[in-house]
């Protein structure tokens, strides 16, 4: 079984041959269950390098293995679902649906994936079981998603993109909008989740502090290189 | 799910959807009461005149014969004679016939004289029948029955005296002739609504001491005396012919047309105001046109609304992207969007639509004559839903694939 849920090897990506955004990733590895931050500030690439491992985008050659599967060789329907069944993501803000209730957003994932659904026997009560560990309110349900504090919004976006245990969680800056507490907490009850759910965790932020909850520590600058 | 999503996306912009909903269902409304008074005017217009197989009157246009002997307007170039209108009654094709004697006139009402039969023979709406709503058809020489409309207008009833000028417009009364009236007829919607009938004899009786128009001079016969004369007309204006078989009218028709002692015309009545029509028909297909105009002005504030919309729900599609949505599902989000908005509309604008018809019908075939079909609607307004929702869904599809655009090259930047 192979040992690496992210494989990248030798991806060059740019938006146009005129783009000065040009950049090629030797190789990039990350094992199953770690938990990575991936340290990078603004516009150093760090999201279209989220982008490609997501499969929103497309390498121009080179190979993105992720769980197993060359997801740059699958057809773009397969990849959305490769998607839907192995990742599970977090952005910075503004992750749920304003106008839906609570859990019909944290098992929205489960209506796209086949594999993460069958995981999960009873949808309402795994989300409000998840809330719950999420320090959420019992009453949760009763909110529109808009209705919630930023903190409590990204502690349901936690919430979907653990629901039916996907092995691979994505946060794209979770804590950006949280203030210092807020952060700890939310990153307490995160990495409680992740571990319990035995997920791997790739987290990207250009806040050095947060290092010492993760397993390994990569600058984005060690990982891709430029090509101006 | 993905439907219950899409509805509460469409709640929560509940103002904006609204307001595309509702313009969207009035532009739609204007288009089907137009079409719908459209159509019932056609009928209602078409129908003035039915089971009549032929009008004939002295040489003229069609149309023109029509105008002046169904919907008295305008004026016989010419009468026929009566030898004339006896030799086509004659003919072993005609069952029946009416004469019709115009020229005269009460306060700018036009009064027709005819015989009896006219109200047994002349047929509106698909063969009704004009019925008498007070009173009775002329018995005596001076009766006359009036149109509901002149009746109404006037202010008249039963024995209410009047006096018959001469001509249309003109200040020679035959006052030393006076009327009276027997009987009122119920509402038809037809011309008849304002004529003022009277009996052929009367016609002929009023003009016994008048020559090419003006009165003659010094002679006055009195009335007991014209009573006892033979009050035959010689002249009448028109005539209408039902024939015993349908087959044998183009005969007729053409028999008559050729007919060598006097000029005649005959004319086939649904032919004629079809043609009639295709003249007062422009400003219907205008009004249709703009209806039409105003449908597409709509679909296209609809798709900028739905532009509009898209960049504070480019978010949105990232969060479905991320989800492991397909752009199509992306797609098919916001076209069962406009999908939504259409269907609501259409209901919404049928509602709307009979509705305010089942208020105004009454009032529309009261002023206008013009009986508007409410209950039901038509083959062809379901083609109209069809083709909104279809052209709903189609431009839909120029911020759907921009939304796709969006949705393929957003990726995991969410845009705010």
């Amino acid at each position: 079984m192979d040992e690496n849920i992210i494989k990248i090897d030798s991806v060059r990506f740019y938006w146009s041959k005129k783009s000065s955004f040009k950049i090629f990733v030797p190789n990039f590895e990350i094992n199953k269950g770690e938990k990575v931050l991936l340290l990078g500030e603004s516009g150093s690439g760090k999201t279209t390098l989220l982008s490609l491992i997501c499969g929103f985008l497309n390498p121009l050659s080179g190979s993105i293995s992720i769980n197993g599967s060359t997801i740059n060789k699958l057809s773009s329907k397969t990849k959305d679902e490769h998607r839907a069944d192995n990742i599970g993501i977090i952005f910075q803000q503004f992750n749920l649906l304003p106008y839906a209730n609570v859990i019909d957003n944290i098992v929205l994932p489960l209506y796209f994936s086949k594999v993460r659904s069958a995981n999960v026997t009873n949808q309402r009560e795994s989300a409000l079981n998840l809330c719950k560990q999420l320090r959420l309110p019992d009453d949760i349900d009763q909110y529109k998603a808009s209705s919630l504090s930023v903190g409590q919004q990204q502690r349901v976006a936690v919430a979907r993109a653990l629901i039916g245990s996907p092995s691979l969680v994505i946060a794209d800056e979770p804590t950006s909008s949280l203030d210092t507490d807020a952060q700890q907490i939310f990153l307490d009850l995160m990495f409680e989740q992740i571990s319990n759910n035995k997920s791997t965790l790739l987290m990207v932020s250009h806040d050095r502090s947060l290092a010492e909850r993760f397993d390994r520590l990569i600058d984005i600058n060690e990982v891709l290189t430029r090509e101006d | 799910m993905l439907l219950k999503l899409s509805l509460s996306s469409l709640y929560a912009r509940l103002v904006t959807a609204g307001m595309t909903v509702i313009a969207i269902s009035f532009s739609l409304m204007l288009y089907m009461s137009v079409e719908k008074l459209r159509t019932s005017a056609y009928t209602s217009f078409t129908d003035t005149i039915s089971q009549t197989d032929l009008i004939i009157g002295a040489r003229a246009s069609s149309v023109q014969l029509m105008l002046y002997s169904v919907f008295r307007i305008g004026n016989a170039t010419n009468n026929i004679t009566w030898e004339s209108y006896l030799d086509v009654v004659n003919k072993e094709e005609v069952d029946w016939a009416v004469p019709i004697s115009l020229g005269d006139s009460h306060k700018g009402f036009r009064v027709m004289g005819t015989n009896k039969d006219f109200f047994a023979r002349y047929k509106y709406r698909g063969g009704q029948s004009i019925s008498i709503d007070k009173g009775y058809l002329f018995e005596d020489l001076y009766d006359v029955v009036l149109g509901a409309g002149v009746a109404e207008k006037l202010g008249y009833d039963i024995d209410t005296p009047l006096i018959v000028a001469h001509g249309l417009q003109s200040f020679s009364e035959h006052d030393d002739q006076p009327f009276r009236v027997s009987g009122i007829l119920e509402k038809t919607g037809t011309p008849v609504d304002n004529t003022v009938i009277v009996s052929l004899a009367a016609i002929e009786a009023i003009h016994v001491d008048w020559s090419t128009g003006a009165k003659i001079p010094g002679q006055e016969t009195p009335i007991e005396e014209i009573r006892k004369m033979d009050l035959t007309p010689k002249n009448i204006t028109a005539a209408l012919i039902g024939v015993k078989s349908k087959l044998t009218i183009f005969n007729l028709q053409r028999w008559i047309n050729e007919y060598p002692e006097e000029a005649m015309t005959a004319i086939l009545p649904g032919a004629a105001l079809q043609e009639l029509w295709r003249v007062v028909g422009v400003v219907e297909n205008l009004l249709l046109g703009i209806s039409i105009v105003v449908i597409f002005t709509t679909l296209i504030g609809m798709t900028a609304i739905m532009f509009s919309s898209l960049s504070e729900r480019r978010r949105e599609m990232a969060i479905w992207r991320a989800m492991g949505a397909s752009p199509r599902i992306v797609i098919g989000l916001l076209m069962l969007e406009a999908i939504f908005i259409s269907v609501l509309s259409i209901l919404l604008s049928v509602i709307l639509l009979f509705f305010s018809l089942s208020i105004l019908q009454p009032w529309i075939d009261y002023n206008y004559g013009i009986l508007v079909n409410v209950e039901i609607l038509s083959l062809r307004d379901m083609y109209v839903f069809m083709t909104f929702i279809f052209a709903s869904i189609l431009v839909s599809l120029l911020p759907a694939i921009r939304a796709y655009w969006f949705s393929i090259n957003d990726g995991m930047t969410i845009k705010i």
